[in-house]
């Protein structure tokens, strides 16, 4: 018997662990997940919570569920990956040995790494995260009796996971105050430590222009040195300072702390491996999927998705003695909410940028991409029920691993 | 990729004008990329732009300012005196490396 322990299981871990039993023989190969917790969250629901869309039971299931039966599932926290021992320590548990390893712990925001962000007289208070489930619902008992003033959407550092979801974030509080009739007494301002809106020319001059139609001012290139708590004020390594009364923000967002020290990790606990094979840089029988790696694509379920596609196809040659011939290019799909009912989509990998034109198909759609439509807002809605009912279970979905430039509009700079 | 002359030697550049070709960069180009950009190199600016290069050499890709900070020791706050504003994007390109990851 030979045994995969899958650290994480969540949206990675629960997708490739769906995936490996199809191909493995289960009298050859014994399969164990280690989640600290029993509850899946729906994290792309955080974005909604907050301004009353969906309830916090709309976005939790029991993890075991998603999981297949011959999969053994370890309830405790990883303490410590072993990688010269080829073993993991847990708590409350007898230290569990594997042939390969798959870490799939994502990341999570680290509002402790920002001095004065998470100061007790400040936090939940009018400092917010919306990327934790107390979180999003503490901003939105907040909002709900929010009477005005300056709110300041803030990212800290990136990488993050979901990187539209702050500006999504922007756009749909202008829009849920309006509706409020409140938009009058507030200003909006959005900070980021990128040069623009978002990270690549032609989807940040989109975006940008989105932000100014909307009112919403950019404050760009702001790295963060602290939050002071008594002023309520954002100050930048470069002095500059934001005042704010309610201030959203996507703290660091660094990967599982046990991970330090381990000699796989980064600076930021994230597995450093192969961009094509999510293979450990260090160890050959160690991967790392979804959020928990440090490939340079955007940390969010789509990619988890179509990365861990590829890797389940690799490592059936792998353990076969073969060379794993095939390399992840970076495939990324995003809904990007933009508020009254509208949407848009981005799709993209390491190589292109998010461009404009139609997807799935040239010419067809009926998805639009970099602009703002309805039915992309539909499919951003439509994307929970494909969630738990097709990608956690390993089921295909109609968007193939790889991206496709059928439909896509090239820039015309060489 | 354009090619372009810089202190009497022949390179290859992108859009943005960063060296594409780690091996064509040497002191003397990085002088003329600094006064391009206003940055008078120092020896603290030289402290940074060998850690820059010594550390693509090993990882492939340039160090991001929290790497520059926890692996070779040079408080953010510091690189942002010395590369004032976009200190990621100005260490990077006078060390004749790629803008670094992270911004996707
Ligand atoms: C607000 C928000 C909006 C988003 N919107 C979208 C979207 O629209 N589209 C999209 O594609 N993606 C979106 N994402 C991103 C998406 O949710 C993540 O990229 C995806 O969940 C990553 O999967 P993962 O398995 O890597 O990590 P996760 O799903 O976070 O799973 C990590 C698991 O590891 C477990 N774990 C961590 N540490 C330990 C430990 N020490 N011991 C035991 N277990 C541990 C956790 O309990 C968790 O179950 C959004 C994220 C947020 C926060």
């Amino acid at each position: 018997m030979k045994q995969i322990v899958i650290l994480g299981g969540g949206t990675a871990g629960t997708m490739v662990a769906n995936r490996l039993v199809k191909f493995l023989p289960s009298d050859q190969w014994r399969i164990t997940v280690v989640d600290q917790n029993n509850e899946h969250l729906y994290q792309p629901g955080l974005l909604l919570l907050p301004f009353g869309k969906y309830k916090p039971k709309d976005l939790m299931r029991e993890r075991r569920d998603f999981l297949p039966k011959q999969v053994e599932l370890i309830l405790s926290n990883v303490l410590a990956v072993e990688p010269a021992l080829n073993r993991v320590q847990l708590s409350g548990h007898e230290p569990v040995a594997y042939d390969y390893l798959i870490i799939a712990t994502g990341t999570s925001p680290r509002p402790d790494q920002t001095p004065g962000m998470d100061d007790p007289s400040i936090w939940r208070n009018s400092v917010f995260d919306f990327y934790t489930l107390d979180g999003a619902t503490a901003l939105r008992d907040r909002l709900a009796t929010w009477s005005g003033g300056r709110l300041v959407v803030h990212v800290t550092e990136m990488p993050i996971k979901c990187p539209v979801a702050p500006l999504e974030f922007a756009f749909l509080a202008d829009a849920f105050l309006e509706e409020r009739g409140l938009r009058d007494q507030v200003s909006i301002t959005y900070v980021t430590p990128l040069e623009g809106a978002f990270t690549k020319p032609v989807a940040s001059k989109q975006l940008g222009s989105m932000l100014e139609e909307r009112s919403i001012a950019l404050e760009p290139d702001f790295v963060i040195e602290r939050v002071d708590p008594e002023t309520k004020t954002l100050i930048s390594m470069d002095e500059r300072e934001v005042p704010f009364d309610l201030l959203v923000t996507v703290p660091l967002n660094m990967g599982a702390d046990f991970l330090a020290g381990s000699g796989l990790e980064d600076e930021l606990n994230y597995v450093k491996v192969d961009k094509g094979t999510m293979q450990s840089r260090s160890f050959d029988n160690v991967f790392a999927l979804g959020d928990a790696s440090d490939i340079p694509a955007s940390k969010a379920g789509s990619v988890a998705h179509f990365s861990a596609e590829i890797f389940t196809e690799n490592f059936v040659d792998l353990v076969q003695g073969k060379p794993m011939p095939r390399a992840f290019d970076g495939h990324a799909n995003c809904f990007i909410e933009s508020g009254k009912g509208k949407g848009l989509l981005i799709d993209f990998n390491y190589e292109t940028e998010p461009l404009t034109g139609k997807f799935p198909w040239a010419g067809i759609g009926p998805l639009s991409l970099l602009k703002e439509t309805r039915a992309n807002h539909l499919g951003k809605l439509a994307f929970r029920w494909i969630y738990w009912h097709l990608l956690l279970r390993g089921r295909p979905i109609p968007i193939p691993a790889l991206m496709s430039m059928s439909g896509k509009n090239p820039t015309t700079t060489n | 990729m354009p090619v372009i002359e810089i202190a009497g030697k022949q390179v290859h550049v992108n859009e943005e004008g960063f060296l594409t070709e780690y091996d064509e960069w040497s002191e003397d180009i990085a002088k003329v990329l600094a006064q391009q950009i206003d940055v008078d190199l120092t020896d603290e600016h030289w402290k940074v732009i060998n850690f820059l290069r010594d550390d693509y050499k090993t990882e492939g890709e340039s160090a991001t300012t929290r790497r520059v900070q926890t692996v070779g020791g040079i408080p953010v706050k510091q690189q942002f005196v010395l590369f004032p504003k976009k200190p990621a994007k100005k260490m990077a390109y006078i060390a004749g490396l790629p803008k670094p990851k992270g911004c996707v």
